[in-house]
């Protein structure tokens, strides 16, 4: 699949304000436009409008480790229906902040998503309706996919 | 850290306190409807449901942590745990997408019986599908001929890879062995008794009007919020949306073979149930051609750092030797990079994204699962139905809850 | 439960050693499982429900789907930390005699998943009677573990057979841990402070492996 399509796009975003988009590449096949957090809602909502990327495919959070700064970044993937082109959003968080707004007014499916992301990875998603925890228990302490959760958790269970 | 998590009780929608018909009920997590441990909050009036709320996490085994932990190949037998019906398509994109990473060619007969395994995969899927879905409507017969269907399937699987639900079948840069002997025979066999039992299901299930009442403008959600709610699959395409990975994104050469992709528009049960019946003998042919294409070759790439070296090889030659050793015991590195790989599962975009290092284990891997965005437009679906057309509505969105919580 | 018990007492042991026979076979004869499938050993599960290897062959004839009319749980599947004290609560509504089979590597010692979201052995909130090891098992190892848990069922004595008290089961489940927690009686356990470990088990349990 070629990046022609993802790369006129994100063309068009940059010649119309230069500040939407940072920076982006294209390796392995796949374009990636990196974000900054202010704007990623606009950044969507126009190529969702005006280019066609109407399905949100996967959100996902990833923890790069305590000692690198940025240190969360997170990923949005986005599908065409018409066109059958994708293109990835790619948005880095420091630690002290890791806000950024939600897209849940864009796509609805970006709801559960961003729970997850909330859950595992820590992100808080400004705006949220819903923010709470979707698939750990809800007095869990941490975020188990941070690399400084150990894998086997802080204490084996126990029902006392 | 302040955090604006919210008391789940004093949502607004649990507090309306307006109704005094309204009662909230609790469906799940241990209920008969064998779909796992979902856990719905149902909020009723009378029988009619106002909101369904799911409530996930029963079966989170961290898997995405575990990930990071393990080498790349033997990051797949965790894979298969994930979407337990169709593991094999899991193994499939797991294994694409670090073979993307790592950007080795696979030989055009691994290609080939990849494709065939994961059709195969594809109809025991939806036996299954089929089978609980019938159970919980009420349908009793169809349960115990789509599971006579799928022992055989399992057996032809078993055969090939030794584990009838948990194969493992692929590994980075092909296959874990080459096909046994008489299995396309086998297949040839199951091939020629296929017909008659989807016969069969058709007259059961597809042909009585209890059914058809039962499914028909149940659960409807337009094309629209379908595709904003992010479904895929089957699901989508009842709606009307002309989109399948394998043709519109394809991989392991897919583009390759004659097949049809069936489209619904009515967007309700009926129209899920009919999109999956028809893919049933989609795939059915697709194996055909699959059997017909076989020629002997090579299953692994040519990939010495990557591939483990045939048995043979290792004991004869040296080099052969080191390189299992490495293999095994240390991994190989792969270079870094991230990438996104969907596949179309039996149930819809199955998409891996995995982040690579520059190490032997992998940095970040999220698998995409359909069943957990497909989930997500249940109360979409639901509101306004009875209790007993909610359970028509899961049934019909095919989930599998290894994968919804990973 | 309690009649058996106290008419059992009363007899002496030559009486009730030819009863004992009795009611174990009509027990083991008729084994009714709780569906608790959890994964993808419930899969397995419902394969050897089907048509090929059948299952009601041995007396498994219904899976009830309400724990107060089953006799015996299948744990099949992984056990998370978030489905334990569902599983607890499951258990403690079934009524005597029960017994728990513990089926695949996940519910026996946690399988593939040493981390932090899964128990590791689900016999550390249930006593177990039978484990099935595999990953998943095949439907005849589900089958021979039924026939083992029958064997064992024929050795065991009517008369040690009783209930766990009501108090002792309700409290073994930590207070606000069970995902649904308001109005129920858990609510009224949370206000107590002494809660009793589970690690006091009635005189049947200990007989039982753990």
């Amino acid at each position: 699949m070629s990046t022609e399509f993802a790369r006129e796009a994100i063309e068009k975003l940059r010649t119309g304000n230069e500040n939407l988009v940072a920076d982006v590449k294209d390796a392995l096949g796949e374009y990636t436009a990196t974000v900054p957090a202010s704007s990623i809602v606009e950044v969507c909502e126009k190529l969702k409008n005006e280019h066609g990327f109407d399905l949100l495919a996967d959100l996902c959070g990833c923890d790069r480790g305590p000692e690198d700064d940025p240190r969360f970044e997170v990923n949005y993937h986005l599908f065409s229906t018409e066109h059958y082109n994708r293109v990835r959003l790619k948005v880095l968080l420091s630690e002290d902040s890791p806000n950024v707004d939600t897209v849940t007014t864009v796509w609805k499916t970006a709801n559960w998503h961003e729970r997850e992301t909330y859950d595992l990875v820590g992100i808080i998603f400004n705006g949220h309706p819903d923010l709470r925890r979707i698939l750990l228990p809800s007095d869990f302490d941490g975020h188990a996919l941070r690399k400084d959760y150990p894998l086997r958790g802080y204490e084996p269970y126990s029902l006392t | 850290m302040e955090t604006p998590v919210q008391d789940y009780l004093k949502t607004p929608e649990v507090m309306d306190e307006s109704l005094d018909s309204q009662m909230t009920i609790s469906m799940g997590p241990q209920h008969p409807s064998t779909h796992g441990v979902l856990r719905l909050e149902l909020i009723l009036d009378g029988e009619m449901v106002v909101k369904a709320k799911p409530d996930i996490g029963y079966l989170h085994t961290g898997m995405e942590k575990l990930f990071e932990y393990k080498k790349y190949q033997q990051g797949i037998v965790i894979t298969d745990r994930m979407d337990y019906l169709n593991p094999l398509g899991n193994n499939l994109a797991y294994v694409m997408a670090a073979e993307k990473l790592l950007q080795i060619e696979i030989p055009p007969r691994a290609q080939i019986i990849r494709v065939l395994m994961c059709e195969l995969q594809r109809i025991a899927s939806h036996m299954v599908w089929l089978g609980t879905h019938a159970l919980d409507i009420g349908a009793m017969s169809p349960f115990f001929f789509c599971f006579r269907q799928r022992e055989k399937i399992l057996n032809l699987i078993e055969a090939a890879s030794g584990g009838r639900m948990t194969p493992s079948y692929f590994r980075i840069g092909g296959l874990m062995m080459d096909l046994p002997a008489g299995f396309d025979r086998r297949v040839k066999q199951f091939l020629e008794d296929f017909p008659a039992a989807m016969d069969e299901l058709e007259t059961l299930v597809s042909e009585n009007t209890i059914w058809q009442s039962r499914t028909k403008e149940i659960g409807y959600i337009s094309k629209e919020d379908a595709i904003d709610w992010g479904l895929t699959g089957p699901c989508l395409r009842g709606c009307g949306v002309e989109l399948d990975l394998r043709k519109h994104n394809p991989y392991t050469g897919y583009e390759t073979y004659d097949f049809e992709i069936p489209v619904e528009t009515d967007g309700d049960v009926w129209a899920r149930f009919r999109v999956r019946m028809r893919e049933l003998y989609e795939s059915a042919k697709i194996v055909r051609q699959a059997l017909g294409r076989l020629k002997p070759g090579p299953t692994k790439a040519d990939a010495p750092k990557v591939v483990l070296p045939d048995r043979d090889d290792m004991r004869k030659h040296m080099d052969s030797l080191i390189h299992h050793f490495l293999i095994v015991a240390e991994g190989f590195n792969v270079p870094e990079g991230e990438v996104y790989m969907p596949i179309e599962a039996s149930k819809g975009e199955l998409g891996v994204y995995m982040k690579s290092n520059g190490g032997p284990k992998p940095d970040r891997v999220h698998f995409r699962g359909p069943s957990f965005v497909n989930l997500s437009a249940l109360p979409d679906m639901s509101e306004g139905e009875l209790i007993a057309d909610v359970v028509a509505i899961i049934g019909s969105l095919d989930i599998v809850l290894g994968e919804i919580d990973r | 439960m309690g009649l058996e018990n106290k008419i059992f007492e009363s007899l002496p042991d030559v009486l009730t050693v030819k009863l004992d026979a009795v009611i174990n076979w009509s027990r083991k004869s008729s084994l009714w499982p709780a569906t608790f499938g959890l994964a993808c050993c419930a899969i397995e599960m419902m394969n050897t429900v089907s048509a090929r290897n059948d299952l009601s062959r041995f007396g498994a004839e219904t899976f009830r789907a309400s724990p107060r009319q089953a006799d015996v749980m299948i744990v099949s599947g992984r056990v998370s930390r978030k489905m334990a004290p569902v599983l607890r609560r499951i258990y403690d509504q079934m009524p005597e005699p029960k017994w728990v089979i513990s089926m695949g590597a996940c519910a026996t010692s946690g399988g593939v998943f040493d981390n932090y979201a899964i128990v590791q052995g689900v016999d550390k909130v249930v006593p177990v009677d039978v484990y099935v090891p595999g990953c998943p098992p095949r439907p005849e190892m589900l089958v021979h573990a039924i026939t083992m848990l029958q064997e064992k069922i024929m050795k065991e004595s009517v008369k040690e057979r009783t209930d766990t008290y009501e108090d002792e089961s309700r409290r073994s489940i930590v207070p606000g841990t069970l995902p649904v927690t308001e109005g129920t009686t858990l609510e009224e356990c949370a206000k107590d402070a002494e809660t009793k470990p589970y690690s006091v088990p009635s005189e049947h349990e200990k007989r039982r492996s753990s």
